[in-house]
């Protein structure tokens, strides 16, 4: 592993909310164009981590060093401009705006008007159901819509790396296999790095190429997503079945 | 029925002013949820600088304008240097702070100026045109109108047709996914701010020649009336505070028509009691469920 393969590089991270830490000294590597998925049960801490890595929760102690770069004092929405999107918990779609202001917020940031106008209609290509609700507003949406919007919408940013949290959440297996094969379609065309948040192991484990499991705000195991699928012992002792 | 037809165009001039105002407190209610308190000081405050440069240069003309971009300063002052450092997970907390921003406001605006009432002239006359025998609307009653249609109209161009608007829409209904998207929330709650207090100028500016003149306490009582006609429209909606004002403008016309003048003071305070029993949400509310 070469230096400059690593996109993302998190050293003894500890962040919390409050007095309690959450996080507990996390240790993370993610290369450039690999999907990782990030794995545990409820309250670990997986959302904690990502909205810590993007910056909506200060760490108390630790590095988070991404592209090369150390993420301290970088604002939030300055994020984006360096390629990292975050798709939150609850898909984060604005329910007062429509399916089009929601996509195009996600590109307004953008100095290249017309490659973010192209990204927008790849979006629109991308998900025919959002192409006929263009005018809808966001809170009428399904959840599947919505997640495609919220998916949509970070890729109009054009990410390096994408934080997604619990995409599956809430819809029809053939919707998540959907998602999942989209990421690693991403992945495979463009390098699109993947930090994948899920309670659905088994779909995260059939594209991921890394798997950290995370329990009580620590990252107990981390080795390759096929390990952690065919080692049934492994699989026993951190995940449970 | 001439007396009515009077008091209706009277009602609704003065409810064009109330709809500005009730505007103001509506943009600042959806960027921040909170209700300015200190509006009609701030207002105020600006009207008195347009007076300076009035007085100063003798143009109607550059005092407007010196009175709205005084607004937009005093937006900008009062949300950096005021209420970005209030509590917000206490209501009370930013009442009590704007309460005491009117103090000192008022107080300031006092011993610079004297608290007798100065006069305000207007750019137009203030005599009504007849039409027939019964007068209606004065060539000041229109400029209102005008105004107050182009700020509206501005506002929604504003809101619906460009990227700052989606910006600031976006902000105050998703801050922090605003944020993950790159937009700097606490840029656009300062530009809400300043818009908010630069209309809020202006309906002082339209308002202050039309009563008594010019005095640290002269939007008191329009803000009451203003605060009742956002109730009305139901603090949210833009649409709403546009038809609680007119409404507003319309009630305190008949009133002070047929029942007195000095009926009309309670006559707000009436309104607004009832308002809040019967629809707390406001007659207009829309109740889009927040899922985020
Ligand atoms: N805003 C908050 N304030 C205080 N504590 C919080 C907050 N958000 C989360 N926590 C606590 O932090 C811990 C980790 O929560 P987190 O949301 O990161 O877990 P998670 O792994 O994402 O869980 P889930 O799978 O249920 O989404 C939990 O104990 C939770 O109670
Ligand atoms: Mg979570």
């Amino acid at each position: 592993m070469t230096a400059d393969d690593v996109i993302l590089q998190v050293k003894g991270l500890t962040a919390g909310y409050g007095a309690a830490p959450v996080l507990q000294e996390v240790d993370l590597t993610v290369r450039a164009g690999t999907i990782a998925a990030v794995l545990g049960a409820n309250g670990a801490g997986k959302t904690t981590l990502l909205r810590t890595l993007s910056g909506l929760v200060r760490p108390s102690g630790g590095e988070i060093v991404y592209g090369g770069q150390p993420l301290r004092d970088v604002p939030v929405e300055q994020l984006v401009r360096r390629g990292m999107a975050h798709v939150p918990e609850g898909r984060g779609v604005v329910a007062e705006l429509t399916v089009d202001e929601n996509l195009r917020l996600g590109g307004l940031w953008r100095r290249d008007r017309e490659d973010a106008a192209k990204a927008l209609t790849e979006v629109y290509e991308l998900f025919e159901p959002l192409a006929q609700r263009r005018r809808s507003a966001g809170h009428q949406l399904s959840g599947g819509e919505r997640q495609m919007l919220a998916l949509g919408r970070a890729l109009v940013a054009r990410p390096k790396l994408l934080l997604l949290d619990e995409p599956s959440l809430g819809l029809a297996p053939r919707v998540i296999a959907q998602i999942m094969a989209l990421l690693r379609q991403l992945r495979d065309s463009t390098g699109l790095t993947v930090l994948l948040v899920e309670q659905n192991v088994r779909s995260a484990l059939s594209v991921a190429d890394e798997a950290v499991v995370m329990s009580l705000g620590r990252i107990v195991t981390a080795t390759s997503a096929d390990r952690l699928r065919d080692d049934e012992e492994l699989r026993h002792a951190y995940l449970g079945f | 029925m001439d007396r009515f037809v009077f008091l209706t165009f009277d009602g609704l001039s003065k409810g064009a002013v109330l709809a500005a105002f009730a505007l103001a407190l509506v943009l600042i209610w959806r960027a921040a949820r909170i209700v300015n308190f200190a509006q009609g000081a701030m207002a105020v405050a600006a009207a008195y600088a347009g007076y300076s440069v009035t007085s100063a240069t003798g143009s109607y003309w550059l005092g407007f304008a010196a009175a709205l971009v005084g607004g937009l300063l005093i937006g900008v002052v009062v949300e950096r240097a005021v209420m970005r450092f209030v509590d917000h997970s206490s209501p009370l907390s930013e009442v009590i702070v704007a309460l005491g921003l009117v103090l000192v406001v008022q107080a300031v605006l006092g011993m610079v100026y004297g608290n007798e009432f100065l006069p305000a002239g207007t750019p137009f006359s203030r005599n009504a045109l007849s039409v027939g025998d019964v007068p209606l609307l004065s060539r000041y009653d229109l400029f209102v109108f005008g105004a107050v249609l182009l700020v509206l109209l501005g506002l929604a161009l504003l809101f619906t047709r460009t990227s700052v608007g989606l910006r600031m829409r976006a902000s105050a209904f998703a801050p922090e996914v605003s944020r993950l998207l790159g937009v700097n929330v606490g840029g656009m709650l300062t530009l809400g701010w300043a818009l908010a207090s630069a209309v809020g100028a202006l309906a002082a500016l339209l308002v202050i020649p039309t009563e008594l003149g010019l005095h640290p306490h002269a939007m008191d009582l329009v803000f009451v009336s203003a605060f009742t006609a956002a109730v009305v429209g139901g603090l949210d909606s833009p649409p709403g505070a546009v038809v609680g004002g007119l409404t507003v403008g319309l009630i305190l016309s008949y009133v002070s028509g047929y029942l007195g003048s000095d009926v009309t003071p309670m006559a707000v305070l009436v309104l607004l009691l009832a308002v809040l029993l019967v629809r707390p949400g406001g007659l207009f509310s829309s109740t889009v469920a927040r899922q985020a």
